[in-house]
């Protein structure tokens, strides 16, 4: 055993892949404050997208069109340069998160993933036929029971194939939040290439592990979709 | 705060390098997606025949690529790549040291991602073409090119520009990640300017913009297209 291990150790690929292990808890803290918070400011946009006043559906209809059509990137570095360029900012007490790398990724990531999410989320609230509101009007249903009861239920379970797709995505997303210095799996994997002058082997280490991360979440869609969809379930007798 | 006077064009302002910079995330952009659009369609064919080899490769090419962050992949080929071409030449009996320019590097990386997505996108265009058509054409002697230029391409072309459109923007969004190969498009002149001028938030904002209008000009572009295409059907 002992012996194998230090042959391991010689093996370049798996002292990477242990160095970059440490990262994984920076990328799994991005994604545990972003998604969550991601998901919840998804709904609320839904709503507002997809509501009858105008003066909340079209500055969001135009929030959504900006953060869709720039690059992740572009607003990565428009929240980490940019914000703090400017002078109030630098003055207010927001600059105690904003300077740090963590919560610029933190705040793009939701931004980014908001605009995404609620149009996604808008998709399955229009895809409501108009006969079950209705119904859930006659039985006396408030428009917060018409909600909770309803609309949230049916849509979520109609997303959430597509919604999936959107959280593989922002796995992949936080490694663009290694350019602004912040060390999680891709940062040390750059680290990594710059000290061993061994590309090839730092970046696939990187690779497995993100790989993983997302088999995990397609596994976690899976089973949500299996039990949120009981009606689509294959019988197996 | 926001400095018009720096995106002047001429020696004061940087508005002409911002320009070609512009240009260059067009040029890379159709090139990575021409080169993708090759490489899909190699991948559905791949996938599509009966051969479990081949399935198999292509299925782990589009997995993997797709599992990964493409600023991963972009590294990957940009700093692995050039071993690999040497290596390559080596075989071939070419023992000098072989450079790959920016842009070759950056196009190929591009190209590998917009391929993963656009290859799904062909696939379910096939797939969605009924095949009694292609029964038809056989019953009236077309030849299989003749079935594919004639019959088979144009509808799948037709089932597949909505999807390719959403390719499209999703490459030219990921060509601001080949700003760290040190090409210079948008994002890397973006970069070079701000840091030249201490003002990130004037060119940052003006980079937002020249995506925001790339985007949103291409996208009308192919609603264009699509309706020409689907002229016969509605």
């Amino acid at each position: 055993m002992q012996n194998f291990l230090s042959y391991l150790n010689e093996f370049l690929l798996f002292r990477n892949f242990l160095e970059v292990i440490s990262g994984l808890d920076n990328t799994l803290l991005l994604l545990i404050i972003s998604l969550p918070l991601g998901f919840v400011l998804s709904l609320v946009f839904a709503l507002g997208r997809v509501s009858k006043n105008k003066f909340i559906s079209k500055p969001i209809a135009t929030y959504i069109f900006i953060i869709r059509g720039t690059p992740l990137l572009v607003q990565i570095y428009l929240i980490y340069f940019g914000l703090g360029s400017v002078e109030f900012i630098r003055e207010s007490f927001i600059w105690y998160l904003l300077r740090e790398p963590f919560w610029c990724g933190v705040l793009a990531l939701t931004i980014n993933t908001v605009a995404y999410g609620s149009e996604i989320f808008r998709g399955g609230i229009q895809s409501i036929t108009k006969g079950q509101i209705e119904s859930g009007l006659s039985l006396g249903f408030n428009k917060i029971m018409l909600l909770r009861k309803i609309i949230f239920p049916i849509a979520l379970r109609k997303v959430l194939p597509s919604y999936g797709n959107e959280l593989i995505l922002m796995v992949k997303a936080t490694s663009l939040v290694s350019l602004t210095t912040y060390m999680e799996m891709t940062g040390i994997a750059r680290k990594i290439m710059a000290k061993t002058f061994a590309p090839v082997e730092a970046f696939i280490a990187a690779g497995i592990l993100y790989l993983f991360l997302n088999f995990l979440m397609v596994q976690f869609v899976k089973y949500l979709e299996w039990k949120y969809n009981p009606h689509l379930r294959v019988k197996q007798n | 705060m926001f400095k018009f006077d720096k995106l002047a064009f001429g020696d004061l302002g940087w508005g002409d390098e911002l320009l070609f910079a512009t240009l260059m995330t067009i040029t890379v952009s159709i090139l990575s997606m021409g080169l993708g659009l090759c490489l899909a369609i190699i991948t559905v064919w791949a996938k599509l025949i009966t051969n479990r080899i081949t399935r198999f490769i292509a299925n782990f090419y589009t997995t993997v690529v797709r599992g990964v962050p493409e600023l991963l992949v972009i590294y990957l080929i940009f700093f692995g790549g050039n071993s690999v071409v040497m290596g390559v030449a080596k075989i071939f009996g070419y023992n000098k040291y072989i450079e790959l320019n920016a842009l070759t590097i950056g196009t190929i990386a591009i190209a590998f991602i917009s391929a993963t997505y656009s290859s799904e996108v062909i696939r379910a265009a096939y797939l969605a073409v009924n095949k009694g058509q292609i029964e038809a054409a056989k019953a009236i002697g077309l030849s299989k090119i003749q079935i594919f230029l004639r019959v088979m391409g144009p509808q799948i072309i037709r089932h597949a520009l909505p999807g390719i459109g959403n390719v499209w923007q999703i490459t030219l969004k990921d060509t601001s990640l080949i700003s760290v190969t040190g090409l210079v498009e948008i994002m890397r002149q973006t970069r070079i300017a701000s840091n030249v001028e201490h003002s990130p938030l004037t060119f940052l904002v003006t980079a937002a913009f020249l995506y925001l209008f790339l985007t949103t000009f291409s996208g009308k572009l192919f609603k264009v297209l699509e309706t020409n295409y689907s002229k016969g059907y509605n």
